[in-house]
């Protein structure tokens, strides 16, 4: 019995003045937690895309969390109104609407209507390729179609195919990270809600354009003319959409000839085609 | 930089086929088309309209900017048009094209300039146009505007260590006394007490006239480098002549040294005697499908199908044309631009020749390290681009990289280093700019 008690008795001696220590170290160096950050962390989704300005979904939780704060509570994309919703009851203020921003590629080369310039055998990512003589394809403009982009997507949503980036609006959140990744800056982030768009980016002359690819915009100035909101402009030899302006109307897309302006059809709108 | 007296290189096969030809002059094409972004430093903006009647050596582009140099016509004729469009370099250009008449006359202007002051000696080199015609393009005219008596050391670059190229080679052996002259006039005007030509030991020939020529003379002495790449990248020729170092951020000056191409030196000397600025370029025209490999006098401007033209053609369908030597030129993916300043070899090569083997994985043999002429890791450089780490690539010295190819060239596994290394020194820049 003896032999039990001295080693237990020690234990129990150690184990008190350690819970002493950590006790006081508890309450003289505690760093103040602000309760509130951390709900609002909950509420974010986590994926550190950045979409919201901050450098991560901590540094925004800390952001909105500080006294007499005026970040706005509907930066989180990913998160969507769902958390906006959730951070703003936090905070007691009314709740806003995120503005949903999606990714889109200002180009439609696909590798059926440009040719390619050369046999480029170097490096396959568009940075590399851009560096030599602005890219293997004909168009110094457009995709290059190696897809930094692709591997830059943390969702998933943008993938190479036929030589030219593709977005997946149902999947993309508009982070924007493919923006600053892409060496040509041709990927534009645009609210969710506009559908017309404009899928050519080349500055080269119209007469030079079509000879260069089957799907350019050759400034012929036709969108100009069928806007009825002013919406639509041609500036650097290619048309441009005034998003501010664009009513989603699509008679531009109608009388492009090369049906370079594109129209995405509306949300949970009924397919047109039965299937089976 | 190692415990070795010498920097580390490579041995590659020299194919200097041309060696021993003489140059010969290519009469004028039907029309030129000169950029106006031919060197290092600010463009130039063409001072001719289109219709002017120009001649051979008269400015067509001029600039105020301090590091730049005027670009003269190459031809006479009458200027057709100024566009925009890609140059060789791989960049959009103001580009003048001078429809030739095909007489070459001379403009009144190309008299031999009067020189009575270091001033005016600059003022000289600088109206000559000339430009490192090593391939770099540093405008001469600026490199030599320095406080005269600041520098000891003149370093003039006949290495020549890229195969195929013999441009320098036939050069030296041809106008071995202009070249003298040059470096005489050089010498007096900044100062400098000593001169050092270094020349690699594959050209006996050109390290006898030299020797000969300057028998007596203390001051200039020929050094023979030896025959391994790099031996003609700048801080290289320095270390091996001088041994002297020169590390990132400082120019040569920093280490009392100026370089100057043989080449280079040669047109400024020519300039000085006869007033003529830099028209005409030579050439070596090689590779295994060219039909006659020869070195050729090309007039600036001219489109490169016409220079091949000249040569005899090709024999078949080319699979790679690269500006410049093989280790450190551009493959270039038209024939349609035109020759610029800083070219210094048209090579030709078949499909079967230029055909890249598959990439394969890295195997750690350290052979790249061994290459390295500035003792950098590129095995472990490659590494940290592949996942984009900028504080390892800072580290890791990535800066001092110069683009000599010599690890890519000796790497079993074929991996393009140093196209990779050129991707991650803008890396470096873009975050050290944020």
């Amino acid at each position: 019995m003896q032999a039990f008690i001295y080693p237990v008795v020690t234990a129990i001696v150690i184990a008190l003045i350690a819970a002493l220590m950590l006790a006081l170290a508890a309450k003289f160096m505690s760093v103040p937690v602000n309760e509130t950050q951390v709900k609002i962390r909950e509420q974010l989704p986590g994926a550190n895309c950045g979409a919201c300005g901050f450098a991560g979904c901590d540094d925004y939780a800390a952001a909105l969390a500080e006294e007499g704060s005026t970040v706005k509570t509907n930066l989180c994309v990913p998160g969507a109104d769902a958390a906006a919703a959730a951070i703003a009851s936090i905070l007691g203020q009314d709740a806003m609407d995120v503005i949903e921003q999606v990714a889109n590629v200002r180009c439609s080369g696909l590798c059926d209507s440009t040719k390619p310039e050369m046999d480029y055998q170097g490096i396959k990512t568009c940075a590399a390729a851009k560096s030599m003589f602005g890219g293997p394809g004909s168009c110094k403009f457009g995709c290059i179609g190696f897809g930094d982009c692709e591997r830059a997507c943390p969702y998933g949503a943008i993938e190479v195919c036929n030589g030219l980036a593709k977005v997946n609006r149902e999947i993309c959140v508009g982070c924007g990270i493919c923006a600053a990744t892409c060496p040509q800056k041709i990927i534009d982030i645009i609210p969710d809600v506009k559908r017309v768009f404009v899928a050519c980016s080349s500055a080269d002359k119209g007469a030079v354009t079509n000879k260069l690819c089957s799907a350019g915009c050759i400034g012929c100035k036709l969108c100009e003319k069928a806007c009825k909101f002013d919406a639509i402009h041609v500036e650097d030899n290619h048309a441009k959409i005034d998003i501010e302006k664009c009513k989603n109307c699509g008679l531009c897309a109608k009388a492009c000839p090369k049906k370079v302006i594109h129209v995405y059809p509306k949300p949970n709108v009924k397919p047109m085609v039965k299937v089976g | 930089m190692g415990f070795s007296k010498h920097l580390n290189g490579v041995h590659v096969n020299h194919s200097k086929n041309t060696a021993g030809l003489p140059i010969i002059p290519m009469p004028a094409p039907e029309k030129v088309y000169i950029p106006m972004s031919q060197h290092i430093g600010a463009p130039c903006t063409p001072v001719v309209k289109v219709g002017d009647a120009v001649k051979t050596g008269q400015i067509i582009g001029d600039s105020d900017a301090r590091t730049s140099a005027p670009i003269h016509s190459s031809v006479s004729g009458t200027v057709e048009a100024i566009t925009q469009g890609m140059t060789q370099a791989g960049k959009i250009d103001t580009i003048v094209v001078i429809k030739s008449d095909g007489k070459r006359e001379l403009a009144d202007t190309v008299v031999p300039p009067e020189i009575n002051s270091f001033e005016e000696f600059v003022a000289a080199v600088r109206a000559s146009g000339v430009v490192g015609l090593g391939g770099a393009g540093f405008p001469m005219g600026t490199k030599f505007n320095i406080k005269p008596g600041t520098v000891e050391y003149l370093i003039i670059n006949g290495a020549e260590c890229e195969p195929y190229i013999t441009v320098d080679h036939a050069a030296m052996l041809e106008f071995t006394r202009d070249i003298i002259d040059g470096i005489r006039a050089t010498m007096k005007w900044l100062q400098i007490p000593k001169c050092y030509i270094g020349i690699e030991g594959n050209k006996p020939d050109a390290i006898a006239k030299f020797n000969e020529l300057l028998k007596g003379d203390e001051s200039i002495k020929v050094h023979e480098l030896r025959q391994i790449y790099p031996q003609g990248a700048e801080r290289v020729i320095i270390y091996e002549t001088t041994g002297r170092i020169v590390s990132y951020g400082m120019i040569p000056w920093n280490a009392g040294c100026i370089v100057a191409n043989v080449t280079s030196m040669l047109k400024m000397s020519h300039y000085l005697k006869t007033g003529l600025p830099l028209v005409s370029k030579y050439i070596t025209v090689d590779g295994d499908i060219v039909v006659h490999p020869q070195n050729v006098l090309v007039p600036i401007g001219t489109p490169i199908a016409d220079v091949i033209d000249f040569c005899g053609g090709l024999k078949e369908e080319p699979g790679k044309i690269i500006l410049g030597g093989p280790m450190m030129g551009r493959a270039t993916p038209s024939d349609e631009y035109s020759v610029c300043k800083s070219n210094s070899a048209i090579l030709c090569f078949s499909k079967a020749f230029s055909n890249q083997r598959k990439e394969t994985a890295c195997i750690n043999c350290g052979r790249c390290v061994a290459a390295c002429p500035m003792s950098l890791m590129p095995a472990r450089i490659s590494r940290a681009f592949k996942d984009k780490d900028v504080e390892a690539l800072k580290e890791l010295d990535v800066l001092y990289c110069m683009d000599c190819g010599s690890c890519a060239y000796v790497c079993p596994a074929r991996k393009p280093l140093n196209f990779e290394f050129r991707q991650a020194k803008a890396m470096v820049m873009e975050a050290s700019k944020k």
